[in-house]
């Protein structure tokens, strides 16, 4: 008998032959035949049923968790799915990222900047867990017969300057970071001056500096580290879409919770329906597309069914130039009273820097095309102010990336939707994502997986903030 | 299969006799080498999940004994203080000490030293001498206490690196002589944050494989610390020789 079906399983043209043979008829219905044969084949075999045509390049039709968006949020939440979960194995994740080049995906783009000189406590406790985690790099993601991960880490220090206005919120900030365990120390304006002899210190009045655990990092061997480690977890990749045509598959019960996601696969028509438990918007700047195809927003406004996820992308430029007589090597990440902000790169007095617009003045964000102008009225001359020595600097390329903008209070988004209850959200960082995502990818991990936040509290940073209108405003961003 | 036991402690002890730090315990997989130099459990674990297992377990193992060579002693210290548990850490690693006024204290070739500094209660550790020794980020909080200390020999140690340069910081008040010469992990990013070492007189900064441009560094190193003797490559070593042996050598003179 069991050798009956296994001639049944494996030999399709003789099955439709004898099918058709033994009932008598012979119908050009190939179709309902085809259907039949595999309702047929799923009785007896159970599990995946036999394929008929080569669907080797489609994602599963069945996953756990389908996290939408493969950039350096969406890998560090697969990362510690895959790390926190009970048993091996047990949890099935798939990646859909719509372009596994990466060339429009702010964590390629981004300067790479880490520091703990925030105002919430959250924020500082979610740097200090990622500094940590990079420093164990290698030991996290540890793959046997790879090369270790070189982070290409600068642990210059970040330095916020601030004139007489902002010097007492910025010692107040100070004072918060020092006891979530930040490693800051103030300094006045001569201090300033005997340390970093480049700076021109006029109109600042104090200075914060991080001793330990600040700087930069290369964000590509980030990525790259924790795609492999997690590909060598068992997670799933595809290069695929999804798009405004076929988004979501609809629930069966009526309520607003998705049943799957569709995906359309790259430079085709193909649509694969991939049914999931969890949905995971990971889709950094184009997250609030995602969110509205998934019925989030559609109501009245004031409501809770009509409160859109406020995630918009934003464009922000990044110009290097070259500079002979510019700071040494001991220059710290440096932002300015102005909002502009430079750091070394490399070994052959280059730099890098930018400034984040006004709002009066953001550029338009449909592609990544920079404007130089910008650099030359307004990013040089506070540069050149305070750093004399940049006053000769020679601009020699610049580059566009997109923030994930939060137009309500530029921090991010964690956590299940309250209606949407299986969409979870890991966005909206406005800039700070790329440091923060590895603290980030085990809160919504652990709530994924354990229905609460356990390492770090951030219930602060919920959905239910926007309906309710509270902001959880952080001064220092850059 | 008899003793399994003994099996694995063979798998181990072959496993680990080629490798120095937990970085060595990957090769890098390059086209020339796979075919050459692969170990039996390299082979078999493309074959076997279960080796592959077995592999990332010995690779676990490895981190765990660093972290567990560089555990905190915290007994020691609440007793003895601070000076003392420093130094009880580096000779149980295989480092020296040298306490104010007394002679180096260094453990004999199978690791035995005297006990004599645990009654040298108030006497300021001067100088460390942890060459080759398995200190890592988290064994430097050991060190970080000793505030007198003049001069610190970090030779050749396997599991130095750019964090923990940054992490020195404490030290700038006393801290006259730093030597990092042949570290496999210190890059030219760690050594920009020795700025905060003021004090600094001599620093050797010779043969690190990963610096990138040893001449150029040691220039800025120079102009980042002017009142130091920095040494380390000369500025020339970047530059190829152009003399009429030339065309007999193999390969250019240059280290890489």
């Amino acid at each position: 008998m069991f050798r009956r079906v296994l001639q049944l399983g494996l030999g399709p043209g003789r099955l439709t032959r004898g099918l058709g043979t033994r009932r008598g008829s012979f119908t050009l219905d190939w179709e309902a035949q085809v259907l039949e044969v595999k309702k047929k084949l799923r009785s007896i075999l159970p599990g995946e049923p036999l394929e008929l045509h080569d669907t080797s390049h489609l994602p599963p039709e069945h996953s756990d968790v389908v996290i939408v968006g493969g950039g350096i949020l969406g890998l560090s939440v697969a990362f510690w799915l895959k790390k926190l979960e009970k048993k091996r194995d047990a949890i099935r994740v798939l990646v859909v990222e719509q372009d596994h080049t990466y060339s429009k995906a702010s964590t390629g783009l981004s300067v790479g900047g880490i520091w703990q000189q925030f105002s919430l406590p959250e924020n500082i406790q979610l740097s200090l867990f990622s500094i940590n985690f990079l420093r164990n790099i290698n030991e996290h993601l540890a793959v046997v017969d790879a090369p270790p991960v070189d982070l290409k880490f600068n642990p210059a220090g970040y330095l916020v300057l601030a004139s007489e206005k902002d010097a007492a919120s910025l010692e107040n900030k100070v004072r918060v970071q020092r006891q979530e365990g930040a490693k800051i120390c103030l300094m006045s304006a001569e201090q300033l001056q005997n340390k970093f002899p480049w700076i021109n210190t006029e109109g600042v009045a104090l200075a914060s500096y991080g001793m330990e655990d600040e700087g930069w990092f290369d964000p590509w061997s980030l990525l790259h580290g924790l795609r492999r480690k997690v590909q060598s977890m068992g997670v799933l990749f595809c290069q695929g879409e999804v798009t405004r045509e076929k988004a979501f598959l609809p629930s069966s019960t009526g309520d607003m919770k998705p049943r799957g996601v569709w995906v359309k696969m790259d430079n085709s028509l193909e649509y694969q329906p991939v049914e999931c438990a969890v949905v995971i918007n990971a889709a950094g700047a184009w997250s609030g597309q995602i969110a509205e195809l998934a019925g989030i927003g559609n109501g009245p406004p004031g409501t809770l069914q009509g409160t859109k996820l406020p995630v918009e992308p934003r464009k922000r430029y990044v110009y290097l130039w070259h500079c002979p007589q510019g700071p040494g090597l001991e220059a710290p990440l440096v932002a300015d009273t102005s909002g502009v902000y430079f750091r070394r790169e490399g070994l052959g007095s280059n730099y890098l820097g930018g400034c984040s617009p006004t709002e009066e003045e953001e550029p338009d964000p449909a592609n990544l095309e920079v404007d130089h102008d910008f650099f030359q009225k307004k990013v040089l001359p506070h540069l050149a102010q305070r750093v004399p020595a940049f006053e000769t600097l020679k601009v020699h390329s610049a580059w566009a990336g997109y923030y994930d903008y939060n137009t309500f209070d530029q921090n991010g988004v964690v956590g299940p939707h309250p209606l949407v209850v299986n969409m979870y959200f890991a966005t909206g960082f406005s800039g700070h994502g790329l440091q923060h995502a590895p603290g980030i990818g085990r809160a919504v991990a652990e709530m994924v997986l354990q229905g609460g936040f356990e390492t770090i509290n951030m219930s602060p940073f919920l959905f239910s903030r926007f309906y309710l209108g509270e902001k959880l405003q952080d001064y220092n961003i850059l | 299969m008899a003793a399994p036991g003994a099996f694995l402690r063979r798998v181990a002890r072959e496993w680990t006799r080629h490798a120095r730090g937990i970085h060595d315990m990957r090769e890098s997989v390059t086209p020339d080498s796979s075919q050459k130099r692969r170990t039996l459990l390299q082979f078999l674990s493309s074959y076997f999940h279960d080796i592959e297992v077995l592999r990332e377990y010995l690779l676990r193992m490895e981190i765990h004994k660093m972290h567990w060579k560089n555990r905190p002693v915290s007994s020691i210290q609440e007793k003895y203080g601070p000076s003392i548990a420093g130094a009880l850490f580096v000779l149980k690693q295989g480092g020296s000490v040298k306490f104010r006024d007394k002679e180096w204290i260094r453990p004999d070739g199978r690791g035995r030293f005297s006990s004599e500094f645990l009654e040298f209660q108030g006497v300021p550790v001067e100088a460390v001498d942890a060459s080759g020794c398995a200190i890592n980020y988290q064994g430097l909080d050991h060190l970080l206490p000793l505030k007198e200390l003049r001069s610190l020999r970090l030779r050749r140690c396997p599991n130095v690196d750019d964090w923990c340069l940054g992490r020195l910081h404490p030290l700038a008040g006393s801290l006259q002589e730093l030597s990092l010469a042949g570290c496999p992990r210190i890059s030219e990013r760690g050594l920009a944050c020795l700025h905060h070492l003021q004090n600094l007189r001599r620093l050797d900064i010779s043969d690190l494989p990963a610096v990138s441009h040893p001449g150029l560094t040691q220039i800025l190193v120079e102009e980042m610390l002017p009142h130091c003797e920095v040494l380390g490559a000369d500025w020339a070593q970047g530059l190829t020789l152009r003399r009429e042996e030339q065309p007999r050598d193999t390969g250019s003179p240059v280290s890489a």
